[in-house]
């Protein structure tokens, strides 16, 4: 039997920025223990993006940070084509021998971030790369693990999370079921 | 009727020419472009997009400069590119167009790049490939050459920002030019607010005022004000006919000066697809000035390229 999972409403949703709150504070404790001088964030489209701004800024890190936008780099190309609106990756460092935080909204498969990693490395050979997420939501396909999460959230498998962002820069999480 | 270059799904799946192509496919091209341009500051200029697919480049016609820079984009996707020059090999010996791509066909190609001195023949290959294959025109005949009219696009944008208010000045052999016909139907569906085709009235096709294009035959009333000038190559087997009596009287009426190019707009761009005749549609201080971003046309076409191979290729079956 498929085990039951909660069906979340907006209001039995994690408050995004509670999440945010946690997410901050792991990534925080994590760059604690990196060598001062040689940490980027690199934020993946769309939501990883604004999440890795916001950090930056709450973190007051002197590095520039990065975005990638994997549509050039993801798994089932040959399924879905290159349809959505593709952003340009912005890598303005030189990755090789830094330790690099990549930061995304919601972790599920994990195949967003093997694609993710391909990309960084065609930049160079990073020393490291650690995984920030605002969302666990399980369902991993690929041995991937983030060491900084807001928190576990595990929705029903057709629904997915949109981040959005307010004007003032406050983080809003909803939820999205696909019609089949 | 379908536009035969879409599916059934609306999407691009081959590139035969910018006529009738929806100004939100041209935009996508553009907008994809300008992702791959980066990638060249980068240690790995590739990206595995079209990783395991075969690109075979048939090239039933001469050309350096486009099939280099075919052969670079789909490189750059980490495609497999095989090159042919027909007009050595099969076609030589009888071989029939289609036969050529039935063969390359069952060597299990995804993509034709097609040059063709015969207008039309992209299209004759594009109903015949199987779904899952995809054709981009790289040059038919007097038709089609809409990647040179969509790099010409992707750099006027990234120059002038926006084509609403731009006035475009096509100047030179508008009746035997491929890429004439791909920019001029590029630039009326982009919005541009005038475009004006630039030459002697033996070498400017009719019908062009139905296209909404204004047709100059005095060069400086032509180019006067223009925000962009595009000279077309005048090809030599035209010269010495009945069409034009030589190339030092052209350069006369026709050639770019420095003189003339300060009748137009003081931020004027001017752009050749190559290869240039220096002292015939173009002065070598024009060529090489300061508002020449020819070479740039170059850069921008690999990406404009790889833009349209991973758009087509990502079409569904």
């Amino acid at each position: 039997m498929a085990p039951i999972t909660p069906a979340y409403t907006p209001a039995t949703l994690p408050d995004a920025e509670t999440l945010y709150g946690n997410l901050l504070s792991a990534v925080r404790h994590i760059i604690q223990s990196l060598p001062t001088g040689l940490v980027h964030l690199v934020g993946i489209h769309s939501g990883g993006a604004w999440l890795a701004q916001r950090l930056h800024k709450d973190l007051g890190l002197a590095q520039p940070m990065g975005t990638l936008d994997i549509s050039f780099y993801r798994d089932d190309f040959d399924k879905i084509g290159l349809h959505a609106q593709v952003m340009p990756s912005e890598i303005s460092f030189p990755v090789a021998d830094k330790h690099l935080i990549l930061v995304d909204d919601v972790l599920y498969t994990g195949r967003t971030i093997r694609a993710a990693m391909n990309e960084l490395f065609d930049y160079g050979r990073p020393a490291s790369i650690r995984l920030a997420v605002l969302v666990d939501r399980g369902g991993r396909e690929l041995p991937i693990a983030a060491v900084a999460v807001g928190g576990y959230v595990e929705p029903a498998p057709a629904a997915s999370f949109v981040l959005s962002q307010t004007d003032t820069g406050a983080f809003v999480l909803n939820i999205e079921t696909k019609e089949h | 009727m379908r536009n035969p270059q879409l599916n059934r799904h609306g999407e691009l799946t081959h590139l035969i020419t910018t006529e009738g192509l929806p100004r939100d496919i041209l935009t996508h091209i553009l907008d994809t472009a300008q992702t791959f341009v980066p990638l060249a500051d980068r240690d790995v200029k590739k990206v595995p997009l079209l990783r395991g697919k075969s690109v075979f480049n048939l090239f039933f016609e001469n050309s350096t400069r486009t099939r280099t820079t075919f052969e670079i984009a789909a490189k750059r996707l980490s495609a497999d590119v095989f090159n042919l020059n027909i007009n050595v090999s099969s076609a030589a010996k009888g071989e029939t167009l289609l036969d050529t791509i039935a063969n390359l066909s069952a060597m299990q190609a995804d993509l034709f790049v097609v040059r063709h001195e015969a207008s039309g023949a992209p299209y004759l290959i594009a109903q015949h490939v199987a779904p899952h294959v995809h054709v981009v025109n790289a040059g038919d005949g007097r038709h089609a050459h809409p990647t040179q009219g969509l790099l010409d696009m992707y750099t006027i944008r990234h120059f002038k920002k926006d084509f609403a208010n731009l006035t475009v000045a096509v100047v030179g052999d508008i009746l035997h030019s491929r890429v004439a016909r791909s920019n001029i139907h590029a630039l009326t569906t982009l919005g541009v607010a005038e475009v004006r085709a630039v030459g002697p009235l033996t070498l400017l096709p009719s019908g062009l005022d139905q296209m909404g294009v204004r047709v100059f035959t005095d060069m400086k009333e032509g180019i006067k004000g223009a925000d962009v000038i595009i000279m077309l190559r005048l090809q030599n087997e035209r010269m010495g006919g009945a069409l034009l009596p030589s190339a030092h009287e052209y350069f006369k009426h026709y050639g770019l000066t420095e003189e003339k190019l300060a009748l137009a707009k003081s931020d004027c761009i001017v752009m050749h697809p190559g290869p240039m005749n220096r002292g015939v549609e173009i002065d070598s201080a024009v060529a090489d000035g300061p508002h020449s971003v020819i070479l740039n046309q170059v850069t921008f076409g690999i990406a404009v390229r790889m833009a349209v191979m991973s758009i087509v290729a990502g079409a569904s079956a």
